[in-house]
């Protein structure tokens, strides 16, 4: 759609949104309203795609969709026509919450000190008033992993090896309890590696160190490591056997205790071929459950993985092969090589500013030979099968919680606009810092 | 892995080299580029042609002679011997201008140690062998503006380049392009985010302006004595002692004179504001402000000035400064009548700039072409090159880019890239050419592994095994000031951006 000009196209979007927010503020404190998506083309993800359908929503659930489906009494239409429908975005690693402005500290608590802090949680800091989430929920994405330790700056260069537990979130709500989909959905693990090169940040400076050193180092993070989960199997076991009165609480212990049991997964940063296959092994040996993340080199890996249906969280993706004489399309391509291969694939942006790239990076894999229903489940479905959320979110399902984006055009093009955006059924609003910011300055007298 | 952001943050070329030369030799052909050959007459045909200037023709063709453009138009007329590109189903646009590059350079793009560095010079450490080239080439790119890192009020002179991955360093510039000089105000050049070392002025943005007015003041004095030796060696007077030079203001004299630009990243209005008085003040213009995130707020005050603006499509957040960017800049400086272009500031966001242009049409409401030109023509006006660039127009240099779909989606990519009228980037011939690359890299690294057991069986630095794997190169390495990933390298590092 084309408008001829700028005031007209912003007075067309006010009119859109006076029409959508009233009912929405009437009703702000009740359940939710009942909505229904009519002659929208729907793209479940779960079934066929449906030309000319109906979504129904519910009690903040999906409560029916299909082609031929009754519109409830009272429920508000939104006339879907020309529109699509889609499950919203999920991107699986961010610092949502966690991080506001990179550079000043004070609003930085993505990554805490100490190399082990397996008992830290994501949720119990995530800023439900975080700027960054309207503005990344104008892009389509209605769920997100705040992932503690998982990138950025902010950790002053040094990530630590357990670094807490990832938290689903929804990207709307007044407190972190509205936000909630599920607190602890995996074990961030950053796998150490074998660095002759480290960078000291208090001096500001490199450092070189042989490789018999750094292979000692490394070997002493690994052994830290086993004694880690050996000890927190013995506790289990204490656990197991007698009161809770017979013996210290550990809470470190007790964080790590799911994990050694195989019901928390542990989400192993590393991206380097040597890297992630020593961290297989270890995975294999003490029994994890292993997640990958980043995998910049996961192509080299890829039968192992599949071997072991370890499946990947791959990003950030727009980033310059690790080899200077690697094809310069490296990153690009390894999505469909991995598919192809037999590995499951999920999208993360690893970043607040920019995890609204998400369906950029997806769609760039396609442009590189992923097929375009793998791309788009890729940042839905995937993520959601994953974490083990995919009973909650992911497809367009009766039953599942109703995150839904209705836009004018394919979600993972660069110039396609949501239209509405669904959140546990609420019909939430795609204002934000940044769409204030331009329609004060666009309003100023021309001076 | 540490963290992907670091992990993210390049080696510079030279650092790569010594950790393993084999590298280099094995990278991708650099044969479309021998100097001397004549550039051939090549027809480019059944194309969507966008030619940024005068709409788009569908089915059009491209003559290229003499690496300019030579026709353009739904019928053209070719000699025989033209060689013949078929483009059916597919987008040429012209070469991407970006305004903002620190790929080809030889180490760090920063130095750092005084708020005024005016006496160096990027043209200097122009590092032809960067393999950020090839990438940035693979991403439709043909003209960088390379400039000085951030750390200074006054930073280093720099350079405008083409692309022409292969030709030496001295092949590099761009001929005729005005040279600039790269200013930098707010937390960069006071070091906001740095905690190493001791203080250096300045530490606040009034100290900032006071720097650069304290320098323009010297220059000033400068050029008046040699305004007056001059003079006096005009008017016949003998044996005058010609004042001595200052490497330090001679760049700024030629500023003052009109004779290089002023590029000067920025984020903040009030910043903006200051430096076009300072520039009113002294006499000079601002070419361009870098980044300008605020750009929006005083759009009016840099329009009225003629300063072009450079920014990012949606970076923010980084640091405080950046806490009010928006992705609608690009599209309200525009409204306002400031020539912007999108730029990338990163070897990697070079490859889709592109795809950033495209964002300017979701936020903000530009036209195709309009987005379009944030990546072509404008950058070429604000670089002072719009007559030999930007645009297909015939005359002008035949620096164009073909995409297998409209460049303003993220599913197009690059097939062919053109400067002067060759390829320089062809798609197809790149990944035709990586098992003959990837047989040479392994016959070298089987050299060297030989070269090294020899080493040790002869006693000589007995290493441990392992201690040889090519694997152990580290990708890792760290080089603060030097091109970081967005979005926080640059806060805590205060690098290029």
């Amino acid at each position: 759609m084309k408008l001829p000009t700028l005031p007209l196209r912003v007075l067309y979007f006010l009119c859109l949104l006076t029409i959508i927010y009233f009912p929405q503020i009437t009703s702000a404190q009740d359940a939710s309203p009942t909505y229904a998506i009519t002659h929208a083309k729907i793209f479940t993800l779960s079934g066929a795609t449906i030309d000319d359908g109906t979504l129904v929503i519910q009690n903040g659930k999906i409560s029916n969709v299909g082609a031929a489906v009754d519109v409830p009494a009272g429920a508000q239409v939104i006339d879907g026509k020309g529109l699509q429908v889609y499950p919203g975005l999920f991107d699986p690693i961010t610092q949502m919450g966690l991080r506001e402005i990179g550079a000043v500290n004070a609003t930085v608590d993505s990554s805490e000190v100490g190399a082990f802090n397996p008992d830290v949680v994501a949720a119990d800091a995530v800023l439900p008033s975080s700027e960054h989430i309207p503005v990344t929920r104008a892009a389509g994405i209605t769920e997100v992993l705040a992932v503690p330790a998982s990138g950025g700056m902010d950790s002053g260069g040094a990530t630590g090896i357990l670094g807490g537990q990832a938290s689903a979130i929804h990207m709307s709500g007044w407190t972190i309890s509205d936000m909630l989909l599920k607190k602890s959905v995996a074990m961030v693990l950053n796998w150490p590696e074998i660095q002759t090169q480290t960078f000291d940040f208090s001096t500001f400076s490199r450092k070189q160190k042989s490789y018999s050193d750094a292979k000692q180092e490394y070997e002493k993070q690994v052994n830290e490591l086993t004694d880690w989960l050996d000890r927190a199997r013995h506790y289990a076991q204490a656990l197991g056997h007698g009161s809770p009165g017979d013996f210290q609480r550990d809470l470190q212990l007790e964080a790590l205790v799911p994990v050694t049991r195989g019901e928390m997964p542990v989400l192993v940063m590393a991206d380097k071929a040597r890297d992630i296959r020593n961290a297989v092994e270890f995975c294999d040996k003490q029994k994890l459950k292993m997640i990958l993340a980043g995998g910049a080199e996961a192509y080299k890996v890829k039968d192992l993985l599949r071997s072991k249906s370890i499946p990947v969280i791959l990003g950030p993706t727009l980033t310059l092969p690790h080899e200077e004489d690697d094809p310069y399309d490296r990153l690009l391509t390894q999505p469909a090589e991995l598919l192809a291969a037999g590995v499951k694939l999920a999208f993360g942006s690893f970043d607040n500013s920019f995890s609204r790239r998400l369906g950029q990076q997806a769609a760039n894999a396609v442009a590189y030979g992923l097929p375009y229903d793998e791309a788009l489940k890729a940042v839905t479905l995937y993520p959601a099968e994953i974490f083990g959320l995919a009973d909650q979110v992911g497809t367009l399902e009766s039953g599942k919680i109703a995150n839904v984006i209705v836009t004018n055009g394919d979600p993972l093009e660069l110039t396609t606009e949501v239209r509405y955006l669904f959140i546990k059924g609420q019909l939430t609003s795609l204002d934000n810092k940044q769409k204030a910011l331009y329609e004060k300055y666009l309003k100023r007298p021309k001076s | 892995m540490k963290t992907p952001m670091l992990t993210s943050i390049k080696l510079v070329a030279c650092a790569a080299l010594l950790a393993m030369p084999a590298s280099v030799l094995a990278g991708p052909s650099k044969s479309p580029a021998v100097a001397a050959e004549p550039s051939p007459v090549i027809l480019i045909q059944n194309a969507t042609i966008l030619t940024v200037s005068h709409g788009t023709i569908e089915r059009g063709s491209i003559l290229i002679k003499d690496g300019k453009i030579a026709e353009v138009g739904a019928s053209v007329k070719a000699p025989k011997d033209a060689q013949v590109i078929d483009a059916a189903g597919q987008f040429v646009m012209p070469g991407i201008i970006d305004c903002h590059s620190h790929i080809a350079v030889d180490g760090n793009v920063n130095e750092g140690s005084v708020s005024v560095s005016s006496m160096v010079n990027i043209a200097d450490v122009l590092n032809p062998d960067d393999i950020d080239i090839y990438r940035d080439l693979a991403g439709g790119v043909t003209v960088a503006n390379v400039l000085h890192g951030s750390a200074n009020a006054i930073g280093g002179q720099t350079i405008v380049i083409k692309l022409r991955w292969g030709q030496p360093a001295s092949k590099l510039p761009f001929e005729g392009a005005l040279p600039g000089i790269k200013f930098a105000l707010g937390e960069n050049p006071k070091r906001s985010n740095f905690s190493r070392g001791t203080p250096r002025y300045p530490a606040t943005r009034m100290g900032v302006e006071e720097t650069i007015r304290g320098a323009f003041s010297e220059a000033r004095d400068y050029k008046a004595v040699w305004d007056q030796y001059n003079k006096r060696v005009a008017a016949g007077e003998k044996n005058l002692i010609p004042p001595r030079h200052d490497l330090r203001l001679d760049p700024l004299v030629e500023v003052l004179e009109g004779k290089r630009y002023v590029h000067s990243h920025c984020y903040r209005e009030d910043e903006i504001l200051m430096l076009l008085r300072v520039a009113k003040e002294f006499g000079f213009k601002v070419r361009t402000f870098q980044h300008v995130l605020e750009g929006y707020k005083v759009a009016d005050e840099i329009a009225a000035s003629g300063a072009g603006a450079s920014t990012f499509s949606d970076w923010w957040a980084y640091k405080v400064e950046a806490y009010e960017a928006i992705p609608y800049n690009a599209a309200l400086m525009t409204r306002r009548g400031v020539i912007v272009s999108v730029n990338s500031d990163d070897a990697e966001e070079a490859t889709h700039l592109n795809q950033e242009a495209a964002k300017t049409i979701k936020f903000g409401g530009l036209s195709h072409d309009e987005a379009l030109k944030l990546v072509t023509l404008n950058p070429a006006i604000q670089l002072g090159i719009d007559k030999r660039v930007g645009s297909i127009d015939p005359g002008k240099d035949a620096d164009l880019v073909i995409y297998n779909h409209d460049p303003l989606s993220a599913y197009a990519v690059v097939q062919k890239t053109l400067i002067d009228g060759r390829v320089y980037f062809d798609r197809q011939r790149d990944i035709a050419d990586r098992p003959a690359r990837e047989k040479e890299k392994k016959a070298l690294l089987e050299k060297e592994k030989k070269a090294g057991e020899k080493k040790t069986e002869s006693g000589e630095a007995a290493k441990k095994p392992g201690e040889k794997k090519p694997e152990e190169k580290k990708p890792e390495e760290k080089k603060p000031e030097e091109k970081p990933k967005p979005p926080q390298a640059d806060a805590v590092f205060g690098g290029a951006r």
